[in-house]
């Protein structure tokens, strides 16, 4: 293939007496990628990342980071891997660039270069001003961009982000993704990010895995996912048309025969197992109908997401 | 030292600690409580002259006590281990509640230099307190009462206030032990306290209950039960720290003290009244140290296992 695999897991399993929290995970992120670990809360994402810090022991499988094993080369593997806890804490009584330098200090930089990458790092995260200022003071946003200049102390060639955009406002949610793209693309580092924030994580990530109790249901690019996964449910279109009449609805339904049409409301709802927008434009078009509104829908994370985690709640 | 992890989170705690308004108030308390104590023994000093004799003088600044005022030593004993306890009940759960702890231990150091760094840090604010304490009552003593100091005393001196910083490291084992096993710091310094008033308080009663079902005493009984009753309570009693350190600063202060036991007359047929040389005191203290090292190691030895194997969420 030609892309190096940096972080590898092979059957890896995790169980808490009977409870499974990660079972036979298989998963393998390319460098430069930004992959999206993606599922509901307690889905097994913040154990996995454990596994791959070297922070807890699976119950059996192994994983590797850079070809190191992670049960055995942990100080490798954290020389190389910047890692942001869900909810980042900081001495609260220490200012931002002390609590840097400390990190720094751990990982054995000297005082000079030290003191050099917190300035480029504050700058980066957009916390040059409040360098000096304690920690105790720092809004949530604040804390999570002091936490990425954190991660990044040591020039980590692989960032894992738990939870990075947890909790934050619009804006700043924005600026995280933002970020974390700068990050990936310009800085060419591997981000493994865990959310359970379906429609962030789209916008940024490269390939994401849906994770739902324990197991990885599908890993791929997004636009793909959507019809590994869902292949066989049927697309679903809602439109919203002037005017609506029974000469309408016979013309859409004869566009095949597969085709079901419904009204709800003021909408026309069509289902169908291809992809038929095309083919619905062109009668609109012909016949004088104004198109007012449309939405398709069944094959993005959306209905991926709606569909495996509501199916939880049925199976259980 | 200066680069490694060890190092840097040594010196990390150790800012924490004097920065802390909790090192600030404990020090308030124990720099008062020594300044009492000397007040106290330079108005007990002429008594104890007058009851054990005049030598040994210097000594007599750390152990007399006037009235209500008890001497430094009875202070030390009470207030060693709220100092032990007070450096280390919240040091791993509160990093943990706060989060910092997995931060930590994302960084490349080994996981053992985060414990060892914390109790050494311990160790050197008790070792700085309580070296700088003692160092300005003799001092104070030596100012205002004209008392020199010999050689042999400042050794005692020396050996006792070795033994005060044990016996707070202790306690410090103790309370980081605690820290890990409860999550919440509060509760780790209940629990803290709680062992504390037991071992202090109640271990002295419990004993007494429990020599006294073992060897029951009457106006019937012989002398040996009785004895044996003694011994018992002695024994029990010494299960407290409090109990072994009191224990080993008389021996160092009151080098006439050649046992802590019961003795009888039998016992004391033949021997010569007359003070002890150091090194024979510190024989008689010897297993109270060791007893008491042994404690702080195995309750360190604990937390070091625990902290390794412990799976840190944020």
């Amino acid at each position: 293939m030609g892309i190096a695999v940096v972080i590898r897991t092979e059957n890896l399993t995790k169980k808490y007496g009977d409870f499974v929290a990660v079972n036979n995970l298989n998963l393998e992120i390319y460098e430069g990628e930004i992959f999206g670990l993606l599922g509901p809360n307690g889905a097994g994402k913040t154990t996995t990342i454990l596994m791959l810090m070297g922070m807890t022991e699976p119950t059996s499988g192994a994983a590797y980071i850079d070809g190191n094993l992670t049960t055995k080369d942990t100080l490798k593997i954290k020389k190389i891997v910047g890692y942001m806890p869900d909810r980042v804490g900081f001495y609260e009584d220490m200012t931002a660039r002390e609590n840097l330098r400390f990190t720094g200090r751990l990982n054995g930089l000297d005082e000079k270069s030290i003191e050099d990458r917190i300035d480029q790092l504050l700058e980066r995260v957009g916390l040059k001003d409040a360098g000096n200022k304690k920690v105790g003071t720092f809004s949530l946003g604040m804390r999570q961009r002091l936490g990425i200049a954190d991660t990044l102390m040591k020039d980590p060639k692989i960032l894992i982000l738990d939870e990075p955009t947890h909790g934050l406002d619009p804006e700043g949610i924005n600026e995280m993704l933002n970020l974390i793209l700068e990050l990936a693309r310009v800085d060419r580092r591997t981000i493994l990010v865990s959310s359970h924030l379906l429609h962030q994580m789209q916008k940024i990530c490269d390939r994401v895995g849906i994770f739902v109790r324990g197991e990885l249901l599908a890993a791929g690019p997004i636009s793909t996912l959507g019809e590994k996964v869902l292949a066989g449910q049927a697309l679903t279109i809602e439109i919203n048309v002037s005017p609506v009449d029974d000469k309408l609805l016979s013309l859409i339904k004869s566009i095949d025969d597969q085709v079901r049409v419904e009204v709800k409301d003021e909408n026309i709802v069509v289902e169908s197992q291809k992809e038929i927008r095309k083919d619905l434009m062109k009668i609109l078009y012909e016949n004088n109908y104004e198109l007012l509104y449309l939405k398709q829908s069944g094959r993005d994370l959306d209905d991926i997401y709606s569909r495996y985690f509501a199916g939880e709640g049925v199976r259980k | 030292m200066k680069n490694s992890s060890l190092g840097v989170l040594y010196r990390k705690e150790l800012a924490d600690h004097f920065h802390s308004k909790r090192f600030f108030i404990i020090l308030l308390l124990v720099a008062i409580t020594g300044l009492s104590s000397i007040i106290a023994a330079a108005y007990g000093m002429r008594d104890a002259i007058e009851n054990e004799g005049s030598n040994f003088v210097f000594l007599k600044l750390f152990t007399a006590s006037s009235g209500s005022v008890p001497s430094f030593v009875s202070f030390m004993s009470f207030l060693g281990p709220i100092t032990g306890l007070a450096l280390g009940f919240d040091a791993i759960n509160n990093e943990i509640n706060k989060g910092t702890l997995s931060r930590l231990l994302a960084q490349p150091i080994p996981r053992d230099s985060v414990i060892n760094g914390k109790f050494l840090a311990g160790l050197s604010v008790l070792s700085i307190m309580v070296l700088s304490l003692g160092i300005a009552i003799g001092s104070i003593g030596i100012i205002s009462f004209g008392i020199p100091p010999s050689l042999e005393e400042l050794m005692r001196i020396l050996v006792f206030l070795i033994v005060t910083i044990l016996y707070m490291s202790l306690w410090l084992a103790v309370s980081q032990m605690f820290s890990l096993f409860f999550r919440q710091s509060a509760t780790s310094a209940l629990a803290c306290i709680a062992l504390w008033l037991f071992l202090s308080v109640f271990a002295e009663l419990l004993a007494g209950v429990i020599a006294d079902l073992v060897y029951p005493v009457s106006e019937y009984s012989v002398l040996d039960n009785a004895l044996k009753n003694a011994n018992m309570k002695l024994m029990l009693n010494r299960i407290s720290p409090s109990t072994l350190y009191n224990e080993c600063s008389v021996y160092l202060l009151k080098p006439t003290v050649r046992t802590t036991n019961f003795v009888t007359e039998i016992d004391l047929i033949g021997a010569v009244a007359g003070a002890l040389p150091l090194t024979q005191s510190i024989l008689l203290l010897w297993p109270h140290f060791i007893t008491m090292a042994a404690i702080t190691m195995i309750c360190f030895a604990v937390s070091y296992i625990c902290f390794m194997s412990k799976e840190i969420r944020a």
